[in-house]
C-alpha cells in the first residue's frame, strides 16, 4: 500500500514536471539517427560532427539528442517514434536503410520535420531528403588510383548494392581506367556499413587476390589499418578524412561534410520556413569534400587529380561523360552526352569492363 | 571467374585466425554452462576485453601485457554478472543482456581516446624453420601465440572435463545443483569461478580482434562475434572438440565467401553467407538423435535454501 502510494506520487511529480518542461519548450529539439556509432572515424563520426556544428551555431536556443548503433529496419523505427514523442521538431536519419521507416514514423508525426539523408522517397509532406554527390569523389579516387596501381588490380569493398554504392564503383571504375587501360576491379561486398572485422578480413582478402588499391564503401578505419599491415597498398578515406592513416596508406579521401546542411535545415525550423526538399549536392557546393592529397601521390598525378576536383566543383566536367556502355555492352550515353540524375539516383548497372554481376 | 586468384594456403591461414575470436569466447562460455549459468553477456565482456587489451598495449608496448590485462577484464566484468545472478539471485537471461550493454558502453567510454592509434604489431611465434616447410609452414606454424593459446586452451577444457576429478565437480554442479550442494560442494563459489574464466577467455578473443585481427580500436568493434559464439556453444552440444570444428565452419565460411567473390565467383553471397547457420540447424537434427543434451541446471538459480 506504501509502496503504490509512493509509485502514485512519483508518477504525479514525473507529470508536473513533464508540465513544466512543456510550457518551458522554446529551444529546438534536433534529434539524430546513427548506423554506427559516432567514434566510426567515417560515415557517422561526420554526421556527429555535423551535429556538434548545429550546436555551435545555434547555442542554448537548441537541443540535440541522438542515438547510435541503430540497426536499420523496425528497431530505427521505434527509435524515431520515441524521439518525435520526447518532443523532437525535426529528425535526421542518417542511412539509406531507415527510408521506409522515416516514412512510416513522418506519416504518424504531421507536424515534426523527418530528414533522410541518402533516400529518394518523400511520401509525406514533413519529409525531405538529402545526399552527396558522393560518386563525384570517387572520380578523382579513380584517377588517383588507376595511376598509383602497379598491378593494375583496384579492390573494391561494397557495403549494399544498391544505386548509391554502385555509382561510386562505376565513377571510380571509369576514372581509372581512363588512365589505365589495363585496370581490373575486383569487388566484394560485405553486408554491412559498419564491421571492423568483416572490413578487416575483405581488405585482406583483396589484398591477397593482388590489389594494391584499396577503395571501401563502409564505414570504419578498418581497411586502412589492413592496408597499412601490407605495406605497400593504397587506400583513401571514406566519408571522413582518415588523416590519422596519412601520408600513406591513405593517400586521399572522400569527406561528407553535413555541417552547413544540418545548420540551414535546424534554422529552417526555427524561423518556421521549413519545406519539402530534395537535396543532392556535391564538390561544388560544398558538401563534398577531397582530402588532402598526400605527398605518396607523384605531383603531376596530384596535379591532374585537383583538376579534375575544379572541373567537377564548377560543372564544366560531370562524372558520366559518354562515350560510355553498360556491362552488356548496350550503349548508354553518346559521346559528350552525360547522364540524369533519375538514371544516376536509380542506377543498378555495371558500366562496360567490370566483371561479375550486381547480387540482386 | 578466376578460381586460381585463391591461393588456398593463404585462405586456410586465414580462416583459422579468423575462427579464434570465436573459438576463445566459446569456449569459456562452454565452461560456463557447464556449471550450470546462461550468460549471454559474452558480447559485452569481448568489447570490454579488446578495450582493455588495447589500452594497455599502447601504454605498455607489450601485446603481452595487453592480452593478460584484456583477460583481466573481462574476468573483473564477469564478476557484476557472477555478482548478480549468484548473490543477488537475479534473473541470468536479463543480467546476461545487461552484461552485453553495458560492457558495450562502458568499453565506448573507455575507448574514447584511443581511437585511431595504431597499437604495437604483435609478432607471430618464431618458429624458426619450422614456417618456412611449404604448404604446412604458413598454415600451422604462421600464426601468433594466442592461435595456439586458443587450441591449448580446447585441449584443456576437454581434459579436465574428462578426466579430472575438478571437471566432474563442476559437471556435477552443472547437471544438478541441489545435488551438488546436498553433496557438500560450494555451489556458488564454483560457478563464480567458471563465469570469470568465461569471462576470461571473451576477454581474450576479443583482444584477438582489437590487437591482431583488425588491429585499432572502434567502437562496438566485436560486432556480433560474441552471439556467434553463443550459437556455437549449442552447435557444438556443450563439448570442446566441436566448439573447434564449428569455429573454423563459422569462421572459414566467411573468409571463403570473401575470397570467392574476390575471385568472381557468380554464386550468389547470399546462399554462403547463410551456409553457417543452414549448417547449424542440420548439426542441431542430427544431434538430436544423439545423447547430448543442455547441462540439466542450465539457467536455473541456485539457492541453498531451496
Amino acid at each position: 500500500m506504501k509502496f503504490g502510494k509512493l509509485l502514485a506520487g512519483a508518477v504525479l511529480a514525473l507529470g508536473v514536471g513533464g508540465a513544466a518542461f512543456a510550457d518551458g519548450h522554446e529551444k529546438t529539439k534536433v534529434g539524430f539517427v546513427y548506423v554506427g556509432p559516432v567514434g566510426d572515424g567515417g560515415w557517422t563520426y561526420e554526421h556527429d560532427q555535423g551535429r556538434l556544428a548545429v550546436e555551435a551555431e545555434f547555442g542554448d536556443k537548441v537541443e540535440t539528442v541522438y542515438v547510435e548503433n541503430v540497426a536499420e529496419g523496425p528497431d530505427s523505427e521505434r527509435v524515431m517514434t520515441q524521439m518525435a514523442l520526447d518532443g523532437a521538431d525535426l529528425i535526421f536519419t542518417t542511412s539509406f536503410g531507415y527510408m521506409d521507416p522515416t516514412n512510416n514514423v513522418a506519416a504518424k508525426f504531421p507536424d515534426v520535420k523527418f530528414e533522410h539523408a541518402t533516400g529518394y522517397k518523400r511520401l509525406h509532406p514533413n519529409v525531405s531528403t538529402y545526399s552527396a554527390r558522393f560518386y563525384e569523389g570517387r572520380a578523382v579516387q579513380g584517377h588517383i588510383a588507376g595511376n598509383m596501381t602497379k598491378s593494375n588490380i583496384i579492390g573494391y569493398i561494397g557495403s549494399f548494392p544498391i544505386p548509391e554504392v554502385i555509382r561510386g564503383i562505376n565513377s571510380a571504375y571509369i576514372h581509372a581506367k581512363k588512365v589505365n587501360p589495363d585496370v581490373e576491379m575486383k569487388i566484394v561486398w560485405v553486408y554491412t556499413w559498419f564491421d571492423p572485422a568483416k572490413e578487416a578480413d575483405a581488405a585482406k582478402v583483396l589484398i591477397e587476390q593482388g590489389a594494391d588499391v584499396v577503395l571501401q564503401h563502409t564505414d570504419s578505419t578498418a581497411p586502412q589499418a589492413a592496408a597499412q599491415e601490407a605495406g605497400n597498398v593504397v587506400t583513401f578515406g571514406q566519408a571522413s578524412d582518415m588523416g590519422q592513416y596519412a601520408p600513406f596508406p591513405r593517400v586521399s579521401s572522400i569527406i561528407d561534410d553535413w555541417a552547413p546542411y544540418y545548420i540551414a535545415r535546424t534554422r529552417a525550423v526555427m524561423e518556421g520556413t521549413w519545406e519539402q526538399m530534395d537535396t543532392w549536392d556535391g564538390i561544388g557546393p560544398g558538401m563534398v569534400k577531397i582530402g588532402e592529397i598526400s605527398d605518396a601521390v607523384p605531383a603531376e598525378v596530384k596535379a591532374e587529380a585537383i583538376a579534375l576536383r575544379d572541373a567537377l566543383a564548377d560543372g564544366s566536367y560531370h562524372a558520366f561523360t559518354g562515350p560510355l556502355n553498360k556491362q552488356d555492352g548496350t550503349a548508354w550515353l553518346a559521346d559528350g552526352e552525360t547522364a540524369d540524375d533519375g538514371t544516376l539516383a536509380g542506377m543498378n548497372f555495371y558500366v562496360e569492363g567490370i566483371e561479375g554481376e550486381i547480387p540482386q | 571467374m578466376d578460381l586460381s586468384a585463391i591461393n588456398p594456403v593463404l585462405l586456410i591461414a586465414a580462416m583459422i585466425a579468423a575462427s579464434t575470436p570465436i573459438l576463445l569466447a566459446a569456449i569459456g562460455e562452454l565452461v560456463v554452462e557447464r556449471a550450470g549459468v546462461l550468460n549471454l553477456g559474452v558480447e559485452g565482456m569481448m568489447i570490454t576485453g579488446a578495450v582493455c587489451g588495447f589500452i594497455i598495449t599502447v601504454n605498455s608496448g607489450s601485446p603481452t601485457v595487453g592480452f593478460i590485462a584484456a583477460a583481466m577484464g573481462g574476468a573483473v566484468l564477469s564478476l557484476l554478472f557472477a555478482f548478480l545472478t549468484q548473490v543477488a539471485l537475479a534473473n541470468q537471461v536479463a543480467s546476461g543482456l545487461a552484461l552485453t550493454l553495458f560492457g558495450l558502453g562502458l568499453s565506448a567510454l573507455m575507448g574514447q581516446s584511443y581511437v585511431g592509434i595504431k597499437p604495437p604489431r604483435t609478432e607471430t611465434t618464431p618458429l624458426g624453420p619450422l614456417a618456412d616447410i611449404p604448404v604446412i609452414g604458413p598454415i600451422v606454424f604462421g600464426h601468433d601465440l594466442i592461435v595456439y593459446l586458443g587450441l591449448v586452451i580446447i585441449a584443456a577444457t576437454w581434459a579436465v572435463l574428462k578426466f579430472t576429478r575438478a571437471g566432474l565437480i563442476l559437471r556435477a554442479v552443472g547437471e544438478n545443483h541441489d545435488a551438488a550442494h546436498a553433496l557438500g560442494y560450494k555451489v556458488k563459489r564454483i560457478r563464480t569461478l567458471a563465469i570469470m574464466f568465461g569471462g576470461a577467455c571473451a576477454g581474450l578473443g576479443g583482444a584477438y580482434i582489437s590487437l591482431i585481427r583488425v588491429p585499432q580500436w572502434t567502437e562496438g568493434m566485436t560486432a556480433g562475434v560474441g552471439w556467434i559464439a553463443l550459437a556455437l556453444v549449442v552447435f557444438a552440444s556443450w563439448k570442446p572438440w566441436r566448439v573447434l570444428l564449428g569455429a573454423y565452419l563459422f569462421g572459414g565460411i566467411t573468409q571463403l565467401q570473401l575470397n570467392l567473390q574476390g575471385a568472381g565467383v557468380a554464386i550468389p553471397v547470399e546462399y554462403l553467407a547463410m551456409s553457417p547457420y543452414i549448417v547449424t540447424i542440420i548439426v542441431l537434427v542430427i544431434l538430436s538423435a544423439d545423447k547430448s543434451r543442455a547441462p540439466g541446471s542450465l539457467g536455473r538459480t541456485f539457492h541453498a535454501s531451496s
